[in-house]
Formats: C-alpha cells, sequence, structure tokens
C-alpha cells in the first residue's frame, strides 16, 4: 500500500526541515531503513530512512525547500499502484500532531540507541547520519574505524568522531581518514594556523571594475535559526568585535621606502591596509559577505569602502576589486575619490555596494575603537593609530611601531572563528607586506 | 635461461642433487621403472642405478620409515609419494619419527630426508585424491613445508630441500607440472628455505598465495589493474618456516589483505597467516584479512560442483575488492 513520507522531526527544537537532498529519484526501490534523504534541520544535516518498501514514486518537495513538521513529502508505493488519492491530500498540509504523535526523539545526540517502538506513522526515525553500503548504521554509539585509519587520524589530530565514515556499517577507512587530512590541509578548512598565500591576480591595465559580481547561497535551516537569534537578542545586526595588535615596523618601513620612490605618491598606511585588507578577503571569501535574509551572499571581489569624514559627516567611497589593484592605483584613486568626498562630487555607484569597509581614526589619535557595520555589508574593521610601544620580543622589552584594529562582523553571515582566521592572514601579510609582491 | 615445464625442472633438481652427493637417493612407487606416475623421475634410474633409485611396493608407512631409518643412518633420502594423498598413511612415521627423532635424541640424529608428491586439487579425482594437506605437516614443529609455484622456484628449492639436514614436506601441485616457466641451468641455483618473494608489486592490497594460487592471484591482479586496484602478490615459498616479515612489510604498505589457498579454510596456513597478520600489523589495517579458501567440504567429483570447490580469479578479484571497500 502506497504511504505518504511526511518531513519527520529530527531534533527535539525542530519545527520545520529543509530538504537538503534527496538520496533517491523518482522510480528508485527503496527499502525500509534505507536513507532516502538528507534534512537540514535548526541543529544539524540528518539523514532520513524510507520506512516502508516499495518504490519511490512521487518527491512532493524539492531539494532546498523547507517544510513544516509532518506535511508530506514523498509518497512511497507499489511501481504501478494508484496514488492519486495520496497525492490530492498531500497538497492539503496535515496537521502536525500527526507527525508529532508517536515519536520519541532522542534528548541529546548522544542516546540515539533504543529507538525501536513501533511507529505507525511515516515518520523516520532519527539516526545519527552515518552513510555506507546502505546498511543500517550502528546506534549504539560506537564508532567503526579501521585500524590504520584510527592510526592516521590520531597522528594527523584529527578527531575521527567527526569524520563520515563510508566502509560496511559506516566503519571509518583509510580513504575517509585521507579526505579528512587533505580537507585539514585546505587553507580554507585550516584551523589555527595560517596557510600559504596566494594572491589574486593583479588587475590589467585599462580594466575598469563596475560592481563586484557575486554568488548567492541559500541561507541554510540552521543559519536562518541563527540569525534568528542574534537579532532578536541584540538588534537588527547582532555585531560582534574582534581586536588584533599588529606589529607595524616593516609596514611603516615599506611605506617609507615606496615614498622615497615616489614621493608624489604620498602613499598613507591607509592605503596599504587597503590593500592587505581586500587581498585577505579573496584568501577568506566567507567574511567577504553579505546577509540577505534567505541567502548570504558571498562576493567575488573586494570592493573596499574607505570611510571619509566630511563637514556634513561620513561617507564610504569604494575602492572596487582592490585585490587586483597596485598599491599606485589604490593610493592615487583613494586620494582622488576622498578629494570628490569632500566636494560632495561622488557618483552613488561610487559610494554604494561595498563588500566590506574600512574606518580609520589613527589620525585622531584613536588607539582601539569599534566600529558599525555599513549594511549590507558583512564587516568592518576599525583601524588605530600606529605608535611606537613596547613590545616583548623574544623574552625583551623592545619598542616597536604597533597597530591595533577591531573588525566588527555581523554574526549572520560571520562567526567568531571565521572572522579570527582572517585576522590571522591579515596580520600575516601586514606584518610582512613582503607578501604582497610574493606568489604572483 | 632454458624455459621447461615444472616437472622437467624438479627432474632436473633431483638429478643434479643425485649427482652432487652420493648419499642421496630416491625410493617411492613406480619412481624407477616406470619413471613415476607423473613422469618426475624420468631418466633417473637409468643415470643412477637401482641402488639409488627404488621402485617400492604400495606401503607409504613401510617405505617412509626406511626413509627415516637411512636418514638416522647418513643416507639423504628423497621419499616420493605418488600423491600426497597417500602420505596420510604414512603420517606417524612422519610425524612422530621424521619431525621428532632429532629433539628427542638431543641432537644425536639429524634427519635430512625429504618427502615429495604432487598435493592440491586434481580434475575430478574426486574427495580422497584431491586434496590440500599442507597445513597438517606445517603444524608440527620439526618439520619444513614447501610449496612452489614457479618451474624456478620449484627447482632452487628442491635443491634446497635435499640438502637441508632437516625432515623437508615438498608439495607439488598437480595440475602445475605442465606449467612453463624460464629455469636457471646453474647446478648450484638453489632457493633458501624460508624466504618467499614478491611476484608482483603493487599499493593498493596484498594477496598472499602459494603454489596453484599464485598464477590465480596473478590473474586476479591483472584484472584489477585494469579496475584501477594496484595488487601486491605475495608468495611465501616456504609455508614453515615462514617469511612472514615480507607479508607485514607489504601490508603496511597496502594496509589490505587477502590469502588465497586451495585448502579448507578451518584451520588452514591461511588461519595461521591472517592470525599473524592480526599479531604484527593490526594497526596497519584498515579491513579485516579476508580469506579465499577451497569449499570446506568433501572435494566433489561433479564437475559442476568442483568448480564452485576450488578457488578461482573471480573468487580472489571479489576478495581484493571487499577489503578495499569497492
Amino acid at each position: 500500500m502506497a504511504t505518504q513520507v511526511v518531513m519527520p522531526k529530527l531534533s527535539p527544537t525542530m519545527e520545520e526541515g529543509q530538504l537538503a537532498r534527496w538520496l533517491k529519484k523518482e522510480g528508485d526501490k527503496v527499502s525500509m531503513g534505507e536513507p532516502l534523504a538528507e534534512i537540514d534541520t535548526d541543529k544539524a544535516t540528518m539523514e532520513m530512512q524510507a520506512l516502508s518498501n516499495g518504490v519511490l514514486r512521487k518527491i512532493l518537495i524539492n531539494e532546498g525547500e523547507s517544510a513544516p513538521l509532518g506535511q508530506p513529502i514523498a509518497i512511497i508505493g507499489e511501481p504501478d499502484e494508484d496514488i492519486s488519492e495520496l497525492l490530492k491530500t498531500a497538497s492539503a498540509p496535515k496537521p502536525e500532531k500527526a507527525a508529532e504523535a508517536p515519536q520519541s526523539p532522542p534528548e541529546s545526540d548522544a542516546a540515539p540507541a533504543g529507538d525501536e517502538q513501533p511507529q505507525k506513522v511515516e515518520t523516520p526515525e532519527p539516526t545519527n547520519s552515518i552513510s555506507g553500503d546502505g546498511q543500517k548504521p550502528r546506534t549504539d554509539g560506537r564508532v567503526l574505524i579501521s585500524p590504520i585509519a584510527a592510526r592516521m587520524a590520531s597522528e594527523a589530530g584529527i578527531d575521527f568522531k567527526t569524520v563520515q565514515g563510508s566502509g560496511p556499517g559506516g566503519r571509518i577507512v583509510k580513504r575517509d581518514v585521507e579526505s579528512a587530512i587533505s580537507d585539514q590541509k585546505n587553507p580554507a578548512a585550516t584551523k589555527g594556523a595560517v596557510g600559504r598565500i596566494s594572491l589574486p591576480r593583479p588587475a590589467r591595465a585599462g580594466v575598469v571594475y563596475g560592481p563586484s559580481a557575486y554568488r548567492d547561497e541559500p541561507v541554510s535551516e540552521m543559519r536562518r535559526t541563527i540569525a534568528r537569534r542574534l537579532v532578536t537578542s541584540l538588534g537588527p545586526v547582532p555585531h560582534f568585535f574582534l581586536t588584533m595588535e599588529i606589529d607595524m615596523e616593516r609596514a611603516a618601513d615599506m611605506r617609507r621606502s615606496i615614498n622615497e620612490l615616489y614621493p608624489d605618491l604620498k602613499l598613507s598606511i591607509n592605503d596599504l591596509i587597503i590593500k592587505v585588507v581586500a587581498v585577505s578577503l579573496i584568501q577568506h571569501p566567507e567574511v567577504n559577505a553579505s546577509f540577505q535574509d534567505k541567502t548570504i551572499r558571498y562576493y567575488e571581489h573586494a570592493d573596499i569602502g574607505v570611510a571619509v569624514a566630511t563637514e556634513n559627516g561620513l561617507i564610504t567611497p569604494i575602492v572596487r576589486a582592490a585585490e587586483l589593484k597596485s598599491l599606485t592605483e589604490i593610493a592615487t584613486e583613494v586620494r582622488e575619490l576622498a578629494g570628490r568626498a569632500r566636494a560632495r562630487k561622488l557618483k552613488p555607484e561610487e559610494y554604494l555596494g561595498a563588500t566590506f569597509s574600512i574606518s580609520n581614526l589613527g589620525m585622531f589619535g584613536i588607539e582601539e575603537f569599534t566600529a558599525v557595520i555599513n549594511p549590507p555589508e558583512g564587516a568592518i574593521l576599525a583601524v588605530g593609530a600606529m605608535a611606537p610601544k613596547p613590545v616583548v620580543k623574544d623574552d625583551r622589552v623592545e619598542i616597536r611601531q604597533t597597530m591595533r584594529v577591531t573588525m566588527s562582523c555581523d554574526h549572520r553571515a560571520i562567526d567568531g572563528a571565521t572572522g579570527a582566521k582572517f585576522l590571522q592572514t591579515f596580520k600575516q601579510i601586514m606584518e610582512n607586506p613582503i607578501y604582497l609582491f610574493l606568489d604572483q | 635461461m632454458p624455459v621447461m615445464t615444472m616437472r622437467d625442472a624438479l627432474n632436473l633438481a633431483l638429478k643434479e642433487e643425485l649427482a652432487r652427493d652420493s648419499s642421496v637417493f630416491l625410493m617411492g612407487e613406480e619412481v624407477a621403472e616406470y619413471q613415476g606416475a607423473y613422469k618426475v623421475t624420468r631418466g633417473l634410474l637409468e643415470e643412477f642405478g637401482p641402488k639409488r633409485v627404488i621402485d617400492t611396493p604400495i606401503t607409504e608407512l613401510g617405505f617412509a620409515g626406511l626413509g627415516v631409518g637411512a636418514a638416522m643412518a647418513g643416507l639423504r633420502p628423497i621419499i616420493e609419494f605418488m600423491t600426497f594423498n597417500f602420505s596420510i598413511l604414512a603420517t606417524d612415521q612422519i610425524i612422530n619419527s621424521a619431525a621428532k627423532m632429532r629433539y628427542m635424541s638431543g641432537g644425536q640424529f639429524k634427519i635430512p630426508i625429504v618427502f615429495r608428491g604432487p598435493g592440491g586439487s586434481a580434475y575430478q579425482v574426486s574427495s580422497q585424491h584431491s586434496q590440500a594437506l599442507e597445513s597438517w605437516f606445517a603444524y608440527f614443529p620439526g618439520l619444513k613445508v614447501v610449496m612452489p609455484s614457479t618451474p624456478a622456484d620449484a627447482k632452487g628449492l628442491l635443491k634446497s630441500a635435499i640438502r637441508d639436514d632437516d625432515p623437508v614436506i615438498f608439495i607439488e601441485q598437480e595440475r602445475m607440472y605442465g606449467m612453463k616457466g624460464e629455469v636457471p641451468e646453474d647446478a648450484d641455483f638453489t632457493i633458501p628455505l624460508g624466504v618467499g618473494e614478491v611476484k608482483r608489486e603493487g599499493t593498493d592490497a596484498t594477496i598472499i598465495a602459494r603454489s596453484l594460487m599464485v598464477p590465480t592471484a596473478l590473474q586476479a591482479a591483472d584484472q584489477l589493474e585494469k579496475e584501477g586496484i594496484s595488487c601486491e602478490v605475495i608468495d611465501p615459498r616456504t609455508i614453515r618456516p615462514l617469511d612472514i616479515n615480507l607479508i607485514i612489510e607489504s601490508i603496511k604498505k597496502t594496509n589490505r589483505a587477502v590469502v588465497a589457498e586451495e585448502s579448507h579454510p578451518f584451520a588452514s596456513v591461511g588461519a595461521e597467516i591472517s592470525a599473524q597478520i592480526a599479531e604484527h600489523v593490526f594497526d596497519y589495517l584498515d579491513a579485516p584479512v579476508k580469506r579465499v579458501s577451497g569449499a570446506d567440504v568433501p572435494m566433489p567429483y561433479a564437475k559442476n560442483l568442483e568448480q564452485m570447490a576450488i578457488p578461482d580469479v573471480a573468487h580472489i578479484v571479489a576478495a581484493v575488492k571487499e577489503v578495499s571497500y569497492v
């Protein structure tokens, strides 16, 4: 007999689920216990298992779409069975209770065992999503892992509990750890350590950059929950702040050398900061982002808004695609833009639509401050004054030029660690600006 | 190097050793006048005479015992069993006398004897004449057990077995006598007992095979290579002493092991190798050791059933895929 598959309750606080991925397509055979789809809940992506045998006759919601608990999302039946009745009832949303009643989802991730009681309604039981060869994953909390995989994980400092197993019954095997190790080496996923820096190709002469291209990624259910919570607790844009002290000796030296060679350029430290921020943003695209309610927008280029104080107030002209421009180009462009800003002669496209902003109050002697994000940008960097300070270096106190920067981040789009990694890269390049001239 | 059959390589080894050492003599059913049931002893009676190449009555226990006595008295007998199936009758002499005499005499007697003959599966000769007995002999301390997989190995190993001062069980695969290969002519060419050989290098899985299973494993490796799985094929050549280090080093590299053998699975040499792998390289394994064995039934006579009972290329391919998770 054909049955409806409904959106299951996969976490205690789940109210609706987003269909992350169908693991079967219409017409595929399914058997009880087989993974049917991956569901994004407010907590995690969970695998949903089929609770009856047959053929997946109809998929009722597409990947990326959400459905409240209990809403039919698919129909499983015999290949030639008439499912028109079920299709009709499926279009009328089911009351939530129907799905709620017989389930008892585990209270915590640690106790998924013993979930074998009979279930009257087509609601999959929650399981940890261990993939494998289709065998039912173990639910007794033991992690299956081959000896060599365990050893490699421990040598690489990987917690194998976080690794998905692809062997029988979800056993973690060598190839799973190998791919975890290569993920770890990938700079985007690196924890702590700052990897090798690869710079974007420099701009070709004469190319004029318009507003940056972008890609929109759907806001996941989890991200939406974070966003909702943070907004209600902290206000329309939930800020958090990250401060770092930068050793500016080399940057100051470099600026001095460049200005000796090109006295007319009058390269400022701020120009250098624009370039370094832009390059760092390309290394960390997750920071070059904007929260757009349903999506998070990731920009291809670093369009840097530079806060300029005018008689009438603050305005932020934009250096487009700053990662591709040379220091000379940036210095010239900023000076020109700031001049027109003060003369109130900027066109809207010259100050609207930055991907990231910099506010520098160093010239006022401000050591450190926090800036307010200019929505819909995801972050802003507040730059303090560069000043000589006693610094402990190799166990000795030295006087060095230092500068403190504080990044304000929109927590809906950017997490603490994400912002911190970006700042690490920023610091690494700022302290060794020679990077700007390497790796091209 | 001349190409010859395994039969001729064995014959050459016997001829060279009979010529080299006058204390070596050959004894068994039909070895002299009939020139051997499988013609391994062809021409030896003519060349070395009836004192060195001796036909016996059909009394395995009797001539095995004669051999042990001759070895104690200082000769180097080679006892041919028409097939190892008949060695079962002689096991009291092999196990209780040959294997233990050195130990029980406190080293006063060495027993330089070779028991040789065909073993393993043969075509349609049914349960009593088609079986692998190596695990029986390998079980006993005091016996060495050798199983060659190529004509060259057969020659080199048989010569070492004849020169060895301890009793050696030398099992030739009945279906391999006609197999051809290059064989060194050098009369001093020997292969030391206890030293295995990598028959094919590979990186993804180690197949440990012996005797007839070596060419079978090599075919499986060829097939798997086409599917992107690189197999290392290891032939220990000597079952006891076992070159476990060769196996260990290979598994450290591949992390996966398949043991292929013709014998029944229970308490087989493959079981021993699997256990040693678990003891030595547990931390390197990515999958449980997989054994490919003969069926756990007496060898069927019916051709279709017999085919199913003997491990083949497909069995090994499937086992390698299983341990490679593909």
